[in-house]
């Protein structure tokens, strides 16, 4: 019986919260199409999200490269494969962990500062204080912050993947012993158009997912510093699971035949 | 709007959070131009009474009206056309920390597209020097000034929009008693001059006969006393001379909360 209750309990409290992310979603993208817009607060977050997130993305995406290129080499030398490793970088840093990586890296980064800042405006009640100066919270804090992070994760995917698969030819030139250009004819060779675009899709899915999460997360927050604390950790768990079950989702619709 | 009509009315204001119940049966009418004080114990609901009225919180029965018109349950855009009317104070001030203090002041006027960025500026540091602060502070984050300033710029932010009601949740509280007074005599000042309607929450006797027309105090979830300022010390009401007196012995039990 109480096992019963207990389920059912669990059950109601995940409908409850998936309406309510739900409706959060939808008034939150409904704000992002429908004027006023806040440019300077959007022009804020673009910065923060792609300018301010380069260092870690790159250094991320740099070793990720170098430490590809190295792993594949020990792997396919046992059977002679060598020359497979350009085309092993290339394809796994554009399609997988350029976009995945930098979600990850984005979601603790800005996930956690953007649940932190909106989770404290709440408990200070200056999400309540914007309702009073005719001001929508979902408009002025939730919308730019969305728009930011689905045009801003694209670019810094973008630059991420040249960074990773230049870590790639570090290490495959200056360490393993390739020739520099043929090792980039390979890389160029085997890449299409799909496998960049692909990476980039996701990198803006990822970063709606992060930004939207940080957002929920923070504005729902509430008793104090303890509740904007549970909410940052919120925003950064679940902002990472969801990326790696939409990464998942959407290799299937990108390159299932 | 008829001539005798109360600028608010509140019929019957009820809510509880989960099984506390804070408002139960809270009624108050606020004519136009009055500056009505509520006086009542720390946790007793003032600042979710001003809430409620103000559509923060949506009670889970009563009505509030302003200007006539029934406010609960009304559209977003309508309700945002009341509010565009209405100041708030908070009683921690709630100001944005994202934002220099002159923005925070002029805020309100910004986002109504009332003036552009550098009349705004202008406007800030005017109402700041009506509470007291130096054109200095403008740019200043608001995380770095004292409480007792921070109340002040809130206090600037309230008015700034010129609002027909305006609404103050403690707004002497941590002020030294000489600021007291002076943001005292700026309510009773901004009252007069703008004929605002003004809601105040105090628990400052000497602050709210000063600044209230009339004094209401809320105990239980009601207004169980309300009367002219000048009549609360011979109120005859054994809850209310508990309170402005600050006695221990009386009707009104103090919970110890956990
Ligand atoms: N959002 C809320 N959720 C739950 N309880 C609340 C909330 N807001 C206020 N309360 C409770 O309502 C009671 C009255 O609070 P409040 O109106 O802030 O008191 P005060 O009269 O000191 O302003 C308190 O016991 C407080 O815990
Ligand atoms: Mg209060």
């Amino acid at each position: 019986m109480i096992f019963l209750q207990t389920v059912g309990r669990v059950f109601l409290a995940f409908l409850a919260t998936a309406g309510r992310l739900s409706i959060f979603t939808i008034s939150g993208v409904g704000h992002c199409l429908r004027p006023p817009f806040y440019f300077r607060i959007i022009a804020k977050q673009m910065i923060e999200i792609g300018y301010y997130s380069l260092p870690v993305v790159g250094l991320t995406a740099i070793f990720a490269g170098m430490v590809l290129a190295l792993q594949s080499y020990t792997g396919f030398a046992r059977f002679s494969a060598e020359g497979a490793i350009a085309n092993v970088v290339v394809l796994s840093i554009t399609r997988e962990l350029g976009p995945v990586l930098a979600g990850l890296m984005v979601a603790g980064r800005i996930g956690a500062a953007m649940a932190a800042e909106i989770g404290t405006m709440r408990v200070t009640e200056q999400i309540d204080a914007l309702t009073t100066l005719s001001t929508n919270p979902m408009k002025y804090l939730v919308a730019p912050r969305l728009i930011a992070g689905l045009t801003m994760m694209p670019l810094l995917v973008l630059v991420a993947d040249i960074i990773g698969v230049f870590g790639g030819y570090l290490v495959a030139v200056h360490k393993l012993g390739f020739n520099p250009s043929n090792y980039i004819q390979n890389t160029w060779n085997f890449l299409e158009f799909t496998d960049v675009f692909s990476g980039l899709v996701k990198a803006s899915v990822f970063g709606f997912i992060v930004t939207l999460m940080g957002c929920y997360h923070g504005y729902h927050s509430k008793g104090g510093a303890q509740g904007v604390g549970m909410a940052t950790t919120n925003a950064v768990v679940s902002a990472s699971i969801l990326i790696l079950c939409s990464d998942y989702i959407l290799t299937e619709i990108f390159f299932s035949k | 709007m008829a001539q005798n009509q109360p600028m608010i009315r509140v019929k019957n204001l009820c809510k509880s959070f989960g099984r506390k119940t804070v408002l139960d049966g809270f009624n108050l009418d606020i004519s136009a131009g009055e500056s009505l004080v509520i006086i009542g114990g720390s946790g007793t609901g003032k600042s979710v009474a001003i809430k409620c009225i103000q559509g923060l919180l949506t009670p889970d029965s009563g009505s509030v009206e302003i200007a006539g018109e029934n406010v609960i349950g009304m559209a977003a855009q309508e309700r945002e056309r009341i509010n565009s009317q209405i100041g708030m104070l908070f009683q921690a001030a709630a100001l944005f920390d994202s934002l220099p203090v002159w923005e925070n002041v002029a805020f309100g006027l910004l986002s109504e597209g009332r003036v552009n960025r550098t009349e705004g500026r202008e406007v800030a540091i005017e109402k700041l020097a009506l509470v007291g602060l130096d054109a200095k502070l403008a740019d200043v984050s608001p995380a770095d000034l004292s409480s007792g300033m921070q109340k002040r710029v809130g206090l600037a932010r309230a008015i700034a929009i010129d609002p027909k009601i305006i609404f103050f949740d403690e707004p002497t509280t941590g002020l030294d008693p000489i600021m007291a007074d002076i943001i005292n005599n700026l309510i009773v000042a901004v009252n007069q001059k703008v004929g605002a309607t003004a809601l105040t929450i105090t628990h400052d006797m000497q602050s709210a006969k000063k600044i209230g027309d009339r004094i209401a105090m809320l105990y239980q979830g009601k207004i169980i006393w309300i009367g002219r300022a000048d009549e609360v010390e011979n109120s005859g009401n054994p809850y209310v001379d508990q309170f402005i007196h600050g006695r221990i012995d009386g009707p009104i039990k103090m919970a110890l909360r956990a």
